[in-house]
């Protein structure tokens, strides 16, 4: 579904990614795990069209290189960023019905709603409050909701379980994994690597902008050396 | 001073003042979408005053009907605009901000000088029209009939506005004013809603041309002083904000006519720009402000 071939990024003038190669196939959950600025962020940067790269990114095997980010993300990649990037003056609702907004026209843009509060009850309770108002949890939620609002073939979440707490980032992950079981394939960078692996089919490892490992997610959790090595666990 | 007087002054400077609430509230539009101050917003004005005199010259018109035309002309303007100006000066790599406020103040020296070169420098005026030179007495306050329909008019036209933030686009313009990136995240062209915003921006200013050409003196640098004023109005009312627009313009107004009043004619911007310092001293952020 997805192909990097030789992706290279710059990030404020700085290298940030280094002929990068990855492949995710349908249905997958792929778990992209490294340090603090090894370069994860910029990856999904990349792919989504937010900063300035070289190389090939095809998906679905048309050349997405160097589309503008709005029209990567209609041809079906959601990327809900790092810090969750809401519109904290809206309310939830607006903020959710916002993710149909490109598909005005088409009949059941909105249908996606009643997926979001299938995942996040929550979210339902809260239509009419402002985002701001929001927990932390709960914007992440809706960060999300808004994701899946744009009907995402790929949806890539960038470290969803940040500042949250461990009660929440259990729901965080297994929302992931019924999202994959809605159809969706899911690129997902974290820095908890034991929940990530737990659900991701397969993972590659991020270290100074170039992939130094990748393998099946289950091989990379019982692999100690590989997780001292690399990971730090 | 008698009540009549009193009643003559605070009116006049309400129907000034809805004027000048439009006029800002188009240069706010844009200014919170983008944080680009159009510093061509006075010579936009002078556009439809003199798009609003030739139309009704060469067709005879009235020019009250002639408003949604220089509204929807305005609209083109701002678009085109924005394609073919602002959104290059957005894309530069160095001193994006000053190379926005050198384009948008070169613009406006163009505009004044095509004008000049194209109408010449005569004060035009609309000499006759359904309202022009009519007035209403009421218990000895006069009521010109030119600048009621405009205060009307401005009024309608911050009610559109209102509306329009309502709308799916109206939260989009102002999802795009929150993040402007993570909206492109959504799919949403930014570039488009820009340039919907700029038409919108520049179609306020248009109504209130439109409307000021019916009893105004329309010259190609009338739009200077009203550009001042909008600067003055927006800083005042807090940038971005609709209603902060509108008060802030009928205060400005008033504060101008009181002091035109009270003092001489002359000092009346002396007025608004010392009640706009007193503002900037108690509330920096305007007095609607959220930033």
């Amino acid at each position: 579904m997805l192909q990097l071939e030789g992706v290279s990024a710059a990030y404020g003038g700085m290298a940030a990614l280094h002929a990068m190669s990855l492949q995710v196939a349908k249905g997958e959950i792929i778990a992209v795990l490294g340090a603090n600025g090894a370069g994860k962020s910029t990856l999904l940067k990349a792919i989504a069209g937010q900063v300035e790269r070289r190389g090939a990114i095809r998906f679905d095997g048309a050349d997405i290189t160097r589309l503008p980010a709005h029209r990567i993300a209609r041809l079906g990649i959601n990327l809900v960023p790092e810090g969750r990037r809401l519109f904290p003056r809206l309310s939830v609702e607006a903020n959710l019905r916002l993710g149909a907004y490109a598909r005005r026209g088409e009949a059941g843009r909105f249908a996606p709603l009643d997926q979001v509060f299938a995942l996040f009850p929550r979210l339902r309770e809260r239509l009419a409050q402002r985002a701001e108002t929001l927990s932390g949890g709960e914007q992440q939620m809706l960060a999300i909701g808004r994701g899946l609002m744009t009907q995402p073939r790929l949806l890539m979440l960038d470290e969803p379980s940040q500042g949250l707490m461990p009660k929440l980032v259990d729901d965080i992950f297994d929302a992931i994994r019924r999202i994959r079981d809605l159809g969706m394939t899911v690129l997902l960078v974290e820095q908890r690597l034991v929940e990530a692996l737990a659900i991701a089919d397969r993972a590659y490892v991020v270290q100074t902008g170039r992939i130094v490992l990748a393998g099946a997610a289950s091989d990379i959790a019982a692999d100690g050396a590989v997780r001292r090595a690399y990971l730090g666990m | 001073m008698s009540l009549a007087a009193v009643v003559q002054m605070l009116l006049s400077g309400l129907l000034m003042g809805l004027i000048y609430a439009l006029v800002a509230a188009g240069l706010s539009l844009i200014f919170g979408l983008m944080d680009v101050v159009n510093f061509a917003h006075g010579e936009l004005l002078m556009l439809a005053m003199y798009a609003t005199f030739f139309l009704w010259r060469g067709t005879g018109i009235e020019p009250l009907l002639l408003v949604p035309v220089v509204a929807i002309l305005l609209f083109g303007v701002g678009m085109v605009i924005y394609r073919t100006l602002i959104a290059r000066a957005l894309g530069v790599r160095a001193n994006r901000g000053m190379v926005q406020i050198f384009i948008t103040f070169g613009l406006a020296i163009f505009l004044q000088g095509a004008a000049q070169f194209a109408f010449g420098g005569d004060f035009r005026s609309i000499g006759h029209s359904l309202l022009a030179n009519r007035t209403v007495a009421f218990a000895g306050v006069y009521l010109p009939l030119p600048q009621a329909a405009a205060g009307v008019v401005c009024l309608l036209a911050f009610a559109a506005l209102l509306l329009i933030a309502r709308t799916e686009f109206g939260r989009a313009l102002e999802a795009t004013r929150e993040d402007r990136e993570a909206v492109a995240l959504l799919g949403i062209d930014r570039d488009r809603i820009f340039a919907l915003g700029w038409g919108l921006g520049a179609a306020s200013v248009g109504v209130a041309g439109a409307m000021l050409a019916g009893f105004y003196y329309t010259s190609p640098d009338v739009g200077a002083n009203f550009a001042l004023i909008a600067y003055v109005t927006v800083a005042l009312g807090g940038f971005g904000s609709l209603a902060g627009a509108l008060l802030a313009g009928v205060l400005i107004g008033e504060v101008e006519a009181v002091t035109a009043q009270l003092f001489d004619p002359s000092l009346k911007q002396v007025g608004v720009l010392g009640v706009y310092l007193l503002v900037l001293l108690v509330r920096p952020r305007g007095l609607f402000g959220t930033l």
